[in-house]
């Protein structure tokens, strides 16, 4: 179920043609229209309640839009939504960490599903020292680093981000840095919703 | 789906309490019947069937409205739903683990129920295999209701009311096989009819619950 990285020569890889969505009766967003190309990264920004997190679950394929389209390579990309999951990385606010699972059993479904070296994740977020300790002993700040450790086993072409620093000191935010730039040289896309500022350079702003 | 089951049965694991307080809820709740129905053990035993199958349904019921809710509160929902499965294979995998975790303990513990409901001995392997089955069905119909009161308010209160009506003709069945080889006659088709119940529950269960997370 691994999803392969196209070449850097497709212009336009993921596409948003005028979503809309609506929550519990009322409009989030409406007409948001993007293309992102291979390489490149965006940072929703706006106020809270903006509809960040909202974007990006629906660019996800976990709400359906109200209105509009999501394209991945020209395709409609929740026509399929199995494989559109397999394609991207999706890190919401909450950590998915069981508290009764070891830091290495947290990240090993992950492994098993998508693939990738466990030991080598934790080592990329400096959490090698952690990887026994049960994840209802880590801090906030530790939890965020073994969620954002799933993005470091295996490479998916499609990075979406919520508030993916939050609650991290300025030396784990510096760990992110390679990490990121590593996967927009691989060709992939970023898109991070967030509030605070993100070792990302050149990254387009898209405004809610 | 292997790795997902692997983590439910790891999970269950180190949570036994669950599974537990499952199997404590059914032997005391078949230990409360000789003290309602007094000292009358040809009674007791005229009763024992509908009371095992009813006690084993609900005590089925205890863990099934943290099924999926549990996932959904840390986020873990939202990651299984992107990592290339379908809904579907997600939620028999969630079947077969609530099956393997609180099914299969329950029909261990027939035996003390059935001794507490003064069932005969001879009746005892029929009883674990009628109760096998239905638990296996209330899995299956359990999943789909989880999914469909997932994220309901009082969603715990709605589980049951749907689920419930829907495994009376299980209850029937069971009950009536268990009666048979109580009486000595033949169990054979009342446990043929149950296995025919949980075959037809088995794709359509987890393609509803399927459809109930996808819509979420």
């Amino acid at each position: 179920m691994r999803a392969t990285i196209p070449k850097a020569s497709e212009a336009r890889l993921l596409q948003a043609e005028d979503l809309a969505c609506w929550r519990a009766e009322r409009l989030v967003f409406a007409g948001i229209s993007f293309a992102l190309a291979p390489g490149e990264a965006a940072l929703l920004t706006g106020a809270n309640g903006a509809g960040k997190s909202s974007l990006l679950r629906v660019l996800a394929g976990l709400v359906p839009p109200a209105e509009g389209r999501v394209l991945w390579q020209g395709e409609d990309a929740l026509a399929d939504r199995p494989s559109h999951g397999a394609r991207l990385r999706y890190l919401g606010h909450q950590d998915a960490l069981k508290p009764s699972l070891s830091a290495r059993e947290n990240l090993a479904l992950f492994a098993r599903l998508h693939g990738g070296d466990v030991g080598m994740a934790l080592a990329a977020l400096n959490l090698a020292p952690l990887a026994e300790l049960p994840a209802r002993v880590l801090s906030s700040g530790q939890k965020r680093r073994l969620a954002l450790a799933r993005l470091a086993l295996a490479p998916a072409p499609l990075w979406l981000l919520d508030e993916p620093t939050v609650g991290l000191d300025s030396d784990s935010v510096a760990l992110l840095g390679p990490l990121l730039a590593a996967h927009r040289e691989r060709g992939g896309i970023v898109l991070a919703a967030t509030h605070l500022p993100l070792p990302l350079p050149d990254a387009r702003e898209i405004r809610l | 789906m292997i790795p997902l089951l692997a983590r439910e049965l790891r999970l269950a694991l180190r949570h036994p309490a669950d599974t537990l307080s499952a199997v404590l809820f059914f032997v005391l709740v078949s230990a409360l019947f000789p003290f309602g129905v007094g000292p009358s053990p040809e009674l007791l035993a005229r009763l024992a069937p509908g009371a095992l199958l009813a006690a084993a349904l609900l005590a089925a019921l205890l863990p099934l409205d943290r099924l999926f809710g549990a996932d959904a509160e840390d986020g873990m929902l939202d990651q299984l739903l992107l990592s290339g499965l379908h809904p579907a294979q997600l939620a028999a995998v969630k079947a077969l683990a609530h099956w393997l975790t609180t099914g299969l303990p329950l029909v261990a513990a027939t035996p003390v129920a059935a001794a507490l409901l003064n069932l005969p001995v001879e009746a005892w392997g029929t009883a674990a295999l009628s109760l096998s089955l239905a638990s296996g069905l209330l899995s299956a119909l359990g999943t789909a209701g989880a999914a469909l009161t997932l994220g309901a308010r009082r969603g715990g209160v709605l589980l049951p009311l749907l689920v419930l009506p829907l495994a009376i003709p299980v209850v029937i069945f069971g009950a009536a096989a268990i009666e048979a080889a109580v009486s000595g006659l033949e169990a054979r088709p009342f446990l043929l009819l149950e296995a025919a119940l949980l075959a037809l529950a088995l794709p359509l269960a987890p393609l509803a619950a399927g459809a109930a997370l996808r819509s979420d």
